[in-house]
């Protein structure tokens, strides 16, 4: 109880925002549970299977794998220095980055593309099309692969969307103020979507190397 | 906390939620969380209406061992109709989104949820959900079993199975909405004064059970997911010529369906602390270990799902550490029961339909919680799997658990939510004719099961006749004690009496405002000075 009188707009707002604030690290958790799922298949298959998940590990395009890390880290940099240019409230440099974010996004998903064209054309697609030789268990892995991956793309796309919405909605035409918070809520959002990649990235790239 | 300057005076007599605007406009985009629980308890009846069509299908083929109403493939749709409506379409979503949705807010003296358009999405989600499943059996149905289990449902199955899938991963996402905005709801919309251990525990419970659903819901569709992905594709997960483990497939599903049960009970445990404080006038026993009870039961909800599998290939220590892990799911079970039975001690009780329905819980799910330490008992369990002991345990809990308490809430915030009161003697006898009615139709399937009568079969050996005829028979009756409501509920709300704004002498927040509350909920908002149940038995009830 401080007792300082305090402007109910500001209360008001300062309210709205840690409420939604905490919907989005709620819905975070549910995210990490619907990842979790797939996380523990992963797990059984590969104690189960080490060799098979070794062969497929290495069909893998490291070149593209790690590239596409070194993408979200960096569009990661820029969400957070975007953050802190709408926190200040300096609109041009929130834009600049959150365009940044976006391409960098949209450079992920072109990349990812690319990855599973190439798996198209080397036969790695499970089911009955599958004519890539190796251990019987290697279409588990492909499935996990593009499982999970996949779901991570879905996601990526969703985020780059976000990210749109967030630059129609600080353009200076349409609104007054700079958004700060909902620029916070997709930055969240952004840095999950980031960490998933982080635990995709090695152990489907790195572990059979 | 800081001070707020005083707002303008507000204005008097609003006009309440139900008449200040009517039309279908008007109910169909709403923010507010009263209509959304309106919408949802209309939903839900009519759902519950299907499941129950499917029910006494099976129950009525049941009544010859030869099975002569349905053949066995009708009869393997039906059940499934019956599992995946009355879980997915009726006990999980039913007290959170109706009573959880009408009720809380206001029990926390908010003027609605965190979220409000996210509230009304959830239901159109839900909507969505049911119309795929609908149409699923409409098509023709699914034999699979609300369980979906691989490979059976992936590669075998004749039938709608990624219709009927898609519809229950969609109707997740309802559960979802709803979970993350009752979480958010009570931690930031609480009333000055409403502290944690303030609250009431029907928001306790609705608490713990938003927590499950945030968190197990997603294994749901991830598991579903991956089950179309093998079934439309033929890419398998599951599959076991590619290496994969059907069992792991019963793993996932058991790990969201195990906490599901929960979801399912502990909003009835919530519901009932409410009913039983008010009629007897007195405080809850042990109010803050009520509330940590309902906190363990959410956290070893997830702990205990490996008992599902006791039978099907899981290790054998597996199988000890989740038997154990099952018995310590009855210690907050038994805590809530013994603080139940304690709070009537001494208390002025009176016998009305609401606290019928909650004596009637307590009884109900005493019985089908001991039958549960029963089945996790691993050598009782390879006996009684699969049988109809199974069947009668779990609806022992669901129905005698979880509906009870549904029916008890309805009766017990029916004149919160219309401003009028029903007919109070057939009320009693609704309620006594559906206490009835369960026991004659669940009683005898402990002993079936007992005898080894297995479920899932449109057929049984004749030695089993009687048992099955008397069970059918308490059906029906079952059938009269849920139809009675819907009519004696329709005439109140067009020609019940008016029952102000707190007919039961309830101390919640939510009695503090009128009957039917206005569009937000109170005219000014509520400071909270004391606990809930601030009940003496020695005055007088209303």
């Amino acid at each position: 109880m401080s007792g300082i009188p305090m402007d109910r707009a500001a209360y008001e707002a300062e309210e709205r925002a840690a409420t939604n604030r905490l919907g989005m690290w709620t819905f975070l958790a549910t995210e990490v549970m619907f990842f979790g799922g797939m996380f523990v298949a992963y797990v059984l298959y590969r104690s189960s299977y080490p060799d098979a998940f070794a062969v497929g590990s290495r069909t893998m395009e490291l070149g593209c794998g790690t590239a596409n890390t070194a993408v979200l880290l960096v569009s990661s940099f820029f969400m957070a220095l975007g953050d802190r240019a709408a926190r200040k409230g300096d609109r041009g440099a929130l834009r600049g980055c959150l365009v940044l974010v976006a391409l960098l996004g949209m450079a992920f998903l072109a990349i990812k593309g690319y990855e599973y064209a190439s798996k198209v054309d080397e036969g790695l697609i499970p089911g009955r099309g599958f004519r890539y030789p190796g251990p019987p268990q290697l279409p588990l892995f492909m499935t996990l692969y593009f499982a999970m991956t996949g779901l991570h793309a879905l996601h990526m796309i969703l985020g780059v969307c976000a990210v749109a919405w967030l630059l129609w909605r600080s353009s200076p035409r349409r609104h007054q103020s700079v958004p700060v918070e909902p620029v916070a809520i997709v930055g969240l959002y952004w840095h999950f979507v980031d960490c998933i990649w982080i635990f995709l990235y090695p152990l489907f790239y790195l572990i059979g190397r | 906390m800081n001070t707020l300057p005083p707002l303008a005076a507000p204005p008097r007599a609003e006009p309440d939620y139900l008449r200040r605007d009517r039309s279908l406009r008007s109910w169909l985009c709403t923010h507010d969380h009263k209509r959304i629980g309106v919408l949802f308890l209309f939903t839900l009846t009519g759902f519950f209406l299907l499941g129950a069509i499917a029910a006494a299908g099976m129950r009525y083929a049941l009544l010859s061992p030869q099975g002569n109403l349905v053949v066995s493939d009708l009869y393997n749709r039906l059940f499934t109709m019956h599992g995946v409506i009355m879980i997915w379409f009726f006990l999980v979503p039913s007290i959170p989104t109706v009573f959880g949705n009408f009720i809380l807010p206001m029990a926390i003296g908010a003027p609605d949820v965190a979220f409000p358009r996210l509230n009304l999405a959830s239901w159109y989600v839900f909507l969505a959900g049911g119309v795929l499943v609908l149409t699923a059996i409409g098509a023709g149905g699914v034999d699979t079993g609300w369980t979906f289990y691989t490979p059976y449902s992936s590669t075998y199955a004749n039938g709608y199975v990624m219709l009927m899938a898609s519809g229950v991963f969609v109707t997740g996402f309802s559960s979802i909405f709803t979970g993350l905005n009752f979480i958010v709801t009570v931690h930031r919309r609480r009333a000055p004064g409403m502290t944690w251990f303030r609250l009431p525990l029907f928001v306790w419970a609705i608490y713990a059970t938003s927590i499950i659903l945030v968190l197990a819901t997603p294994v749901l569709a991830i598991t579903l997911f991956l089950m179309a992905l093998e079934r439309g594709f033929g890419v398998g997960v599951f599959d076991p010529r590619i290496g994969g483990d059907p069992l792991l497939f019963q793993h996932l599903f058991w790990f969201y369906s195990h906490p599901a049960v929960y979801i399912m009970i502990l909003p009835g445990m919530g519901v009932v602390s409410e009913l039983l404080t008010c009629f007897s006038r007195k405080p809850i026993f042990g109010y803050r270990v009520m509330a940590f009870a309902i906190l363990a039961i959410a956290g070893l909800g997830f702990l205990v799902w490996g008992h599902h599998m006791f039978v099907s290939s899981e290790s054998l220590y597996a199988g000890l550490v989740f038997s154990l892990l099952s018995f310590l799911v009855s210690v907050p079970s038994a805590i809530k029961v013994f603080s139940w039975t304690a709070t009537l001690h001494r208390g002025s009780i009176r016998l009305q339909a609401p606290m019928l329905y909650g004596l009637g819980f307590v009884a109900l799910f005493t019985i089908g919680g001991l039958t549960g330490v029963a089945l996790a008992t691993l050598p009782l369990d390879v006996h009684l799997h699969g049988t109809y002991f199974v069947v009668a345990h779990f609806h022992y809990i669901m129905v005698g658990g979880m509906l009870m308490a549904y029916m008890g809430a309805l009766h017990y915030w029916w004149p919160k939510m219309t401003g009028r009161l029903y007919h109070d003697w057939l009320a009693r006898i609704s309620a006594l004719t559906i206490f009835l009615g369960f026991n004659l139709t669940f009683f005898p399937q402990f002993v079936l099961g007992y005898l080894g009568m297995p479920r899932r079969y449109a057929i049984y050996p004749p030695e089993f006749h009687t048992l099955n005829v008397l069970s059918t028979a308490g059906a029906s009756v079952l059938g009269v004690g849920y139809l009675l409501p819907l009519f004696y509920l329709s005439w109140s709300f067009f020609r019940g009496r008016p029952a102000g704004p707190n007919p039961w002498g309830a101390t919640g927040l939510e009695w503090r405002t009128a009957s039917p509350p206005p569009k937000d909920n109170f005219e000014e908002t509520p400071v909270v000075t004391e606990g809930p149940y601030a009940y003496r038995p020695e005055e007088a009830a209303p």
